[in-house]
């Protein structure tokens, strides 16, 4: 499903982050360059501290990088040691859905408010916002859940709740932290057969943490990092 | 979609819980400005109820209230003969603690002449004094009964009628009773020490017993209070003082350490629902602090945060406003002084707690503010 006659949703090169100063310094991040197009469904891999949840930080737009230069669907955001762009969280509700390892559900909404709230807070008439995340509920299979709050939901369909969460927006770029961990192998399989689903239906780039093996095959590319270093 | 409506109908338990203890505090507060009120109330009832323009006591005191004052009985004729004056009364006034049915009953006697200025304003059961001896109205805080006989020093009286709202400064129910009677109980000697008088060869002079501790005054429309009284200062041992003069001895005089006892421990209070509101609003958002870095995550904007902890902190101090003023409402007659709710008191102190509630949430909003949304991401 790659088109690389068309620009890349995720564009980053020579990405570099650190932490600490001096001889407590650790480089989480070196030289990264990653290109992520539309419908393709990327892993990242890497042992802990390898500084996986870091790159998808900076990709998400949640912490600075220091140095480099980003794209995301386009638009450049960061370059020449700065940010291109002054509303980040803006930029996040319009153009990225996250997944998490634990669904992040708002435990004091229901399935359906879940996934409007997004929608609302992106500036959609309550009515419209409701209807769409009945439909996107509908989607991945869960609508008959809608009333329901999250700790009466099962893991997976939590997940798919979240999903739903993440896809509202219409976003073009999904990162998702560990998305099937707290499933068994049958419900992290519907999880990612929904990912890739979205990722072709809707033309998005997904890039996913993970360190389940299980769903290996489910995936365009994978990518290792070791030492803050990105290989293929 | 509110999302402080909404988490507080998840946690409705909880939260209402919180607002209970939060009632039970404000209504402490809510008690104390009513328990100060009452105690103004109180003091100024006396004052109030025979409707006088000036008082007439004993020179360079500030009595009958503030200070002892005795002036001679024959006083309220010579203030009769003043100019603009239209009525006037003799009164004593005297704490007294007797025993009835076995138990310690403390009253203020007031003692006054029959058809002149300084008796009950009201009567709501039974009739007013029309003898000269042995009769006396009573306010229902004695819990006295129509019918029933008092025992007031070495004399027995019957209650022939009940007022309400009359009590002394200090909150004792009030006994009124005829200025003959009243002086007897407050002058007369008991007697083993008017025996005591006669064989150290003192004759009691009964002439003594015609003592009153002050003189109230009734003017005519037109007259000058301010006059009156000034005139009366001119006559020898006699002092004056206008109806607000007076109120404003027994404010400054008679509850002004009160007042200043439940104002710092009112403030002390609004300070320590500060801070108790304060922890309440910052351990709650330590309890959403993985939901407010999602909500970050997502995109939600700082004002949607900010809502949520202060529409909160405002909906508990709103309730919990409401409840503590209801039971204070509910329970004031209860307490063993007076407590008056004014509206403006209590729209002062709603709007304090609307205040409080806000610099409260401050603390928490900063918490908030500081979330990383990164703490939604796991790793």
């Amino acid at each position: 499903m790659n088109n690389k006659n068309t620009h890349p949703l995720v564009h980053i090169s020579g990405i570099n982050k650190y932490f600490g100063e001096g001889d407590s310094r650790v480089d989480a991040l070196r030289d990264i360059d990653l290109d992520v197009y539309a419908g393709q469904v990327v892993a990242l891999l890497g042992p802990s501290g390898s500084g996986k949840t870091t790159l998808l930080n900076v990709i998400g737009c949640i912490q600075e990088p220091d140095g480099g230069h980003m794209a995301l669907d386009g638009d450049v955001v960061y370059d020449n040691g700065k940010w291109l762009r002054s509303d980040l969280r803006a930029l996040r509700l319009e153009k990225i859905g996250f997944i998490f390892q634990f669904h992040n559900l708002l435990p004091f909404l229901n399935a359906l408010d879940n996934v409007s709230l997004v929608l609302e807070l992106a500036g959609h008439d309550k009515a419209l916002a409701r209807k769409r995340a009945m439909e996107l509920l509908l989607y991945l299979e869960v609508d008959h859940r809608s009333q329901s709050y999250p700790a009466k939901l099962s893991g997976g369909e939590a997940q798919r709740v979240a999903i739903a969460r993440a896809l509202a927006n219409h976003p073009k770029i999904i990162l998702a932290d560990e998305p099937t961990a707290a499933l068994d192998s049958e419900r992290a399989g519907i999880v990612m057969d929904l990912l890739r689903k979205v990722a072709v239906e809707q033309k998005a780039a997904i890039l996913a943490v993970t360190h389940d093996e299980k769903i290996f095959d489910r995936f365009d590319h994978i990518f290792h990092l070791r030492d803050g270093k990105l290989d293929e | 979609m509110n999302l402080a409506y909404r988490d507080i109908q998840h946690n409705m338990g909880r939260f209402l819980l919180t607002c209970a203890g939060l009632s039970l505090l404000l209504g402490v507060v809510l008690s104390m400005i009513g328990i100060y009120r009452g105690l103004v109330a109180d003091a100024l009832t006396l004052v109030r109820t025979p409707a006088a323009h000036i008082w007439v006591v004993e020179a360079d005191t500030r009595g009958p209230f503030a200070e002892s004052s005795r002036i001679p009985g024959d006083t309220r004729e010579a203030v009769m003969r003043l100019h603009g004056v239209e009525q006037a009364g003799s009164v004593t006034y005297q704490s007294v603690e007797t025993v009835h049915n076995a138990k310690k009953l403390r009253v203020y006697v007031v003692g006054y002449e029959l058809n002149r200025p300084g008796g009950p304003s009201h009567i709501i059961e039974g009739r007013a004094i029309a003898k000269s001896h042995y009769e006396v109205v009573v306010d229902r805080r004695t819990k006295l009964k129509l019918g029933e006989t008092l025992r007031l020093g070495s004399y027995n009286f019957a209650v022939i009628g009940l007022t309400d709202g009359q009590v002394s400064s200090g909150g004792d129910p009030v006994v009124y009773m005829a200025l003959k009677d009243s002086q007897e109980l407050q002058f007369d000697l008991a007697p083993s020490a008017a025996r005591l008088e006669i064989a150290r060869g003192n004759t009691p002079d009964n002439s003594d017993l015609d003592t009153v501790n002050a003189v109230l005054a009734r003017l005519t429309l037109h007259a000058s209070p301010d006059i009156a009284a000034e005139t009366v200062r001119r006559w020898k041992h006699m002092g004056a003082m206008t109806q607000q003069e007076q109120e404003d001895i027994l404010i400054k005089s008679v509850v002004e350490k009160a007042r200043k006892q439940i104002g710092l421990f009112t403030t002390i209070l609004l300070i320590v629902t500060t801070v108790i509101v304060s922890l309440i609003i910052y351990t709650m958002t330590m309890d959403k602090i993985r939901e407010i870095a999602t909500l970050k995550l997502i995109g939600a904007p700082d004002r949607t945060i900010i809502g949520l902890i202060v529409q909160q902190a405002l909906a508990m101090g709103v309730i919990g406003f409401t409840l503590g003023a209801l039971l204070i409402m509910s329970t004031k007659d209860n307490f063993p002084r007076r407590v008056v709710l004014q509206p403006e008191d209590g729209l002062l102190l709603g709007v304090a707690v609307i205040v409080v509630c806000i610099l409260a949430s401050g603390l928490g909003v900063r918490l908030a503010l500081k979330v990383d949304p990164a703490t939604a991401i796991g790793g």
